[in-house]
């Protein structure tokens, strides 16, 4: 390994010693704000290493990870949503009675683990990747030991375990079939018949592609998500929405990119169903939930459902898409979570549709933060959703993908439903015992400064990216381009 | 730059008024009132300057123009022009939103500021529909406007608001993603075929299409919607009726002026090719339209109901007329457009002006009112005289305007749309005799009109009366950009007769080649 292929991993060899270092820290000074502070740092500096690295050529490291403009690209996407997660968990868990520390450790392995997911070019990374991620996120949702949030945990760990056998089976599958694990070795062979166990090949991308549905909660593997969801500590529950799925998503576009799904009928079924009942199954369960957390633990499955567009797609243009559709999601996401985080107190969270009734005339900043998040999902224009909407239904017409493409238009209005009652009840007046009326909760009871400049930064990036989203397009791009992925 | 001050002005001043309502009650609406003047005297300023070259025909193309780069990638530019048709119906647009600050002077009392913000957010959308002419730009304003309506029905609208908010928004948006495909499905085209990486209007309507009915009718549910034509109106009653009176005011005057501003500037432009689907379907539409929000109207007891369906009459003319394919009758068509903005917005500022003195719109509970209130009801009389189509005034020019052009190429429909008349004097002497004449309940001790609504509703009616006895005013404002219009339809039009011709020439070349290998077989 030479100096610049050091130099050029150092986004994740960052991380990866700020765990230790973090961990060594927490042993000598145990404090809430301090360790918060020497995380934000840590994550920080790796991401600034990403800006070091970035201008490089695409460069692979061993076998195992391919440093390009599409992993760094990720890899900050990731590090700086992590941030955010870092600055409400703060606030979060300021009042809670446990040991706060360890949180944030677990924080920074999810991270690198995502991180290490996005950059793979190879099975075996991939699935230290996805490991990685998924145990520290089942530490992370049980974390306050309270029995919402074991339960969900629970269930986390048993579909993650069951994901991680189909997952695992699939790439065994495919190394017998193959002979290699490289992602590249292996791409064309998917529809080579003329490979001796070709078939043992597709029943691994098959097993492959259950084992990555379950993580990012796909039609039909998606039972586990709103319980989750509703179980996991906001943050938590924010963290898991967007960088988890979103690595994920990142790994398995980088899979599927060179492969023609378009021309191939029977995948091209596969990824088309899939997309058609996670949008019509995400947005019509939600239609029936009375929880904000389930809410989105719906609508995520139907965001994703929307994103499987462009990886069916998968020309470049797609791949901007997807990018800028993803960092749109995260900032979305995040914002409303961070308003969930700062209104919630105690053991459980500020949850039913119910309790935000009225909101309006209590919490005027959160309210507004609130409604542009959600009809950023909605996809209205003037937020970084509707020209992520955009972007999508652009790359689809560019492949006459017409008939997904207005399941995709009837499905959006559908979720205007569901947005649109979150929406109604923030300005209908409530009965005036209302239990945020006190005059302490006037910043909510998990307010905390940190958590306050990210949202004030989220709320600034929902509104810049939807009015002018040329110089996210254009960054996306020029990163997109040095990668050749 | 006109343009954009045009849009920032307004904005702005909702800002200010929002900012400024936390002093004292009245700064607010007075910052609204002074920004909306000034969007004024830009106005008049470019039709005094402007008016002769337009009524010459000798302007070409946009009397005005603002274009700058917005994103670059898809080549959308923040493009702004402005035509004798946009400058109508943004003179309109003023115009209403002047009258809606007024209607709401003892209306609203609660969050007073953040009421005038969502209305200016509203008049701005308005104003930058009638103005872009970047496709992407459109639809951003189209779904901009939306946004701030939904709210102020949501929050300022009367009882069952929330049902009519999300009924109206739902609606609207669902049309308007039909429309998000449709401009992305023409955008590929340009890109494929003519190698254009462009939103931009006079480009992408000059591509001639094989297979664009589908993207016509995508257009055409948004403005339907918008309009709204008979069929995907439900929402119309419950929003109209629900809003506020301002909201009411605007939903009427200038929300369904958009649908059939849509439809006449992007719309006919590209249907020329396919005049024989698109237009039966829309007259019948349109003489539906007439004769149902006519009749529906009759079952009414809610006084705003009742303007709300002959709302929908209304624009039945307007939508008969666009689509006659004659000058006279789209020219009619623009007149309806704004005297049915003016007199459809006096009429809901009287049944707001008589909700807040009577607390209810029940028509059967109110009757005799002339006598208490004398200045009110010769104010209804007039908008109702007005609405029936008495001559002198606005409505009368249009009316006759859309009849007369329509017969010359769609006698049967003109014939049956005319018994339209009848029924709307019928309904519109019903509505007087039921709410000013007629048994006086009781002794009822209310105030008439207050001055401020009575120079509000003059206003309106000198706008009304003046458009009615020159009308040569607006049609020479209008004409050049409704015949640059139809010179880009029968554009169109010759390009497919021509692409007809060639595939029948090549039909026949190919019958012939057959033919001659029968001969030899």
């Amino acid at each position: 390994m030479t100096l610049n292929d050091i130099l050029s991993i150092l986004p994740l060899i960052v991380p990866a010693i700020a765990v230790i270092l973090l961990m060594l820290l927490i042993t000598v000074f145990r404090n809430h704000l301090f360790t918060v502070s020497a995380t934000l740092v840590l994550l920080f500096v790796s991401l600034i290493m990403v800006f070091f690295s970035y201008e490089q050529q695409p460069r692979q490291i061993s076998q195992l990870l391919i440093m390009d403009g599409y992993a760094y690209f990720y890899i900050a996407l990731i590090y700086a949503a992590t941030m955010v997660v870092c600055a409400l968990s703060y606030g979060y868990f300021k009042h809670k009675k446990v040991i706060k520390e360890e949180y944030y450790l677990f924080l920074l392995t999810t991270a690198l683990g995502c991180g290490v997911l996005v950059a793979s070019s190879h099975f075996a990374s991939l699935f230290v990747g996805i490991e990685l991620l998924s145990l520290s996120l089942y530490v992370l949702i049980t974390y306050t030991g309270t029995k919402p949030n074991v339960e969900a945990g629970i269930k986390y760990f048993v579909m993650t375990a069951v994901s991680i056998t189909f997952l695992l089976f699939g790439i065994a599958l495919i190394y017998a079939a193959c002979g290699s694990m490289k992602f590249s070795a292996v791409q064309a062979d998917i529809f080579n018949s003329t490979l001796t166990n070709h078939l043992l090949y597709l029943a691994g991308i098959v097993l492959f592609l259950v084992g990555i549905g379950f993580k990012l909660a796909l039609v039909p593997f998606h039972y586990w998500i709103a319980d989750v969801f509703e179980g996991a500590p906001a943050p938590v529950a924010g963290f898991l929405g967007t960088v988890s799925k979103g690595a994920v998503f990142a790994v398995l576009m980088r899979y599927f990119f060179r492969i023609d799904i378009l021309s191939h009928n029977s995948l091209y079924f596969i990824f088309a169903a899939v997309a058609a009942a996670s949008m019509f199954f995400g947005n019509i369960t939600a239609l029936l939930q009375t929880k904000i957390k389930r809410i989105l633990g719906y609508s995520s499955i139907a965001h994703f459902g929307y994103l499987l567009v462009t990886l069916i797609a998968g020309n470049s243009i797609a791949i901007t898409a997807a990018s800028f559709y993803l960092t749109a999601y995260f900032v979305t996401i995040l914002a409303a979570f961070g308003v969930i985080t700062f209104l919630s107190k105690g053991g459980t969270d500020f949850d039913a549709i119910e309790d935000y009734r009225g909101l309006a005339f209590t919490h005027p900043v959160y309210t507004v933060l609130l409604t542009i998040a959600m009809l950023s999902l909605a996809g209205i224009p003037l937020t970084a959703g509707f020209i992520a909407k955009f972007y999508i239904i652009a790359v689809g017409a560019n492949i006459k993908l017409w008939s997904l493409l207005v399941i995709l238009v009837i499905n959006s209005v559908i979720g205007l439903f569901y947005y649109l009652r979150i929406v109604v009840s923030l300005y209908t007046k409530s009965m005036p015992d209302n239990i945020l009326d006190n005059e302490e909760d006037v910043f909510g009871p998990s307010f905390s400064l940190p958590g306050v400049l990210s949202l004030s930064i989220l709320l600034f990036l929902l509104i810049y990216i939807g009015i002018n989203p040329g110089p996210l397009v254009n960054f996306i791009e020029k990163l997109m381009n040095i990668s050749g992925v | 730059m006109i343009l954009v001050w045009l849009l920032v002005i307004t904005f702005v001043s909702g800002l200010l008024a929002w900012i400024v309502s936390s002093w004292n009650r009245t700064t607010g609406r007075v910052v609204c009132f002074i920004g909306l003047a000034l969007d004024a005297i830009l106005l008049l300023y470019v039709w005094m300057s402007r008016y002769s070259s337009l009524a010459a025909g000798t302007n070409e193309g946009w009397i005005l123009e603002y274009k700058a780069i917005w994103i670059a990638p898809f080549g959308i530019s923040f493009h702004l022009a402005m035509d004798g048709l946009s400058l109508l119906l943004a003179s309109l647009t003023v115009l209403l939103g002047v009258s809606s600050v007024a209607c709401s002077w003892k209306e609203i009392d609660r969050q007073i500021g953040s009421f005038h913000f969502t209305l200016m957010a509203v008049l701005t959308g308005i104003l930058g529909v009638f103005t872009s002419v970047d496709l992407f730009l459109f639809y951003f304003f189209w779904e901009l406007m939306l946004i701030p309506m939904f709210f102020l029905i949501l929050i300022w609208g009367h009882e069952n608001r929330t049902y009519a908010a999300v009924k109206f928004f739902i609606f609207t948006q669902a049309g308007g993603l039909f429309m998000l495909l449709s401009i992305v499905a023409l955008y590929w085209i340009g890109v494929n075929t003519a190698g254009l990486n462009t939103f931009d209007y006079t480009q992408l309507m000059g591509i001639a299409m094989a297979g664009h009915f589908l993207i016509i009718v995508g257009f055409f549910i948004a403005f339907a919607v918008k309009l709204p034509v008979v069929g995907v109106h439900m929402w119309l009653p419950d929003a109209y009726t629900k809003a506020p009176t301002a909201g009411s005011v605007i939903l009427a005057g200038l929300l369904s002026k958009t649908g059939a501003y849509g439809i006449i500037r992007f719309i006919l432009p590209m249907s020329g090719n396919i005049p024989s689907l698109l237009t039966p379907l829309a007259m019948v539409l349109a003489v539906a339209g007439i004769f149902y929000g006519a009749l529906t109207a009759f079952g009414q007891s809610d006084v705003k109901r009742f303007v709300a369906y002959t709302s929908v009459s209304h624009l039945g003319f307007v939508l008969l007329g666009i689509f006659a394919g004659t000058q006279m009758a789209m020219q009619g068509a623009v007149v309806i457009m704004m005297a049915h903005g003016l007199t459809t917005g006096a009429l809901f500022i009287i049944t707001g002006a008589l909700q807040e003195r009577l607390a209810t719109r029940d028509m059967t509970k109110i009757g005799g009112l002339w006598s208490a209130l004398p200045r009110m009801g010769s104010m209804a009389l007039l908008f109702a005289l007005a609405s029936l189509g008495l001559p002198g005034l606005a409505n009368f020019i249009g009316e006759f305007l859309v009849l007369a052009g329509t017969f010359q190429t769609h006698p049967w429909f003109t014939a049956v749309a005319a018994f339209g008349f009848v029924v709307s004097v019928v309904y519109s002497v019903w509505i007087i005799y039921q709410v000013f004449y007629g048994p006086v309940d009781k002794a009822q001790r209310i105030t008439d009109l207050r001055f401020g609504e009575m120079l509000n509703l003059s206003a309106l009616a000198v706008a009304l009366i003046w458009i009615g006895i020159f009308p040569q005013t607006i049609l020479n404002t209008a004409k050049t950009a409704l015949e640059n219009i139809e010179i880009m339809q029968s554009t169109k039009i010759s390009q497919s007769l021509q692409a007809r011709k060639n595939t029948d020439m090549k039909m026949f070349e190919k019958n012939k080649l057959n033919d001659s290998a029968e001969i030899v077989r």
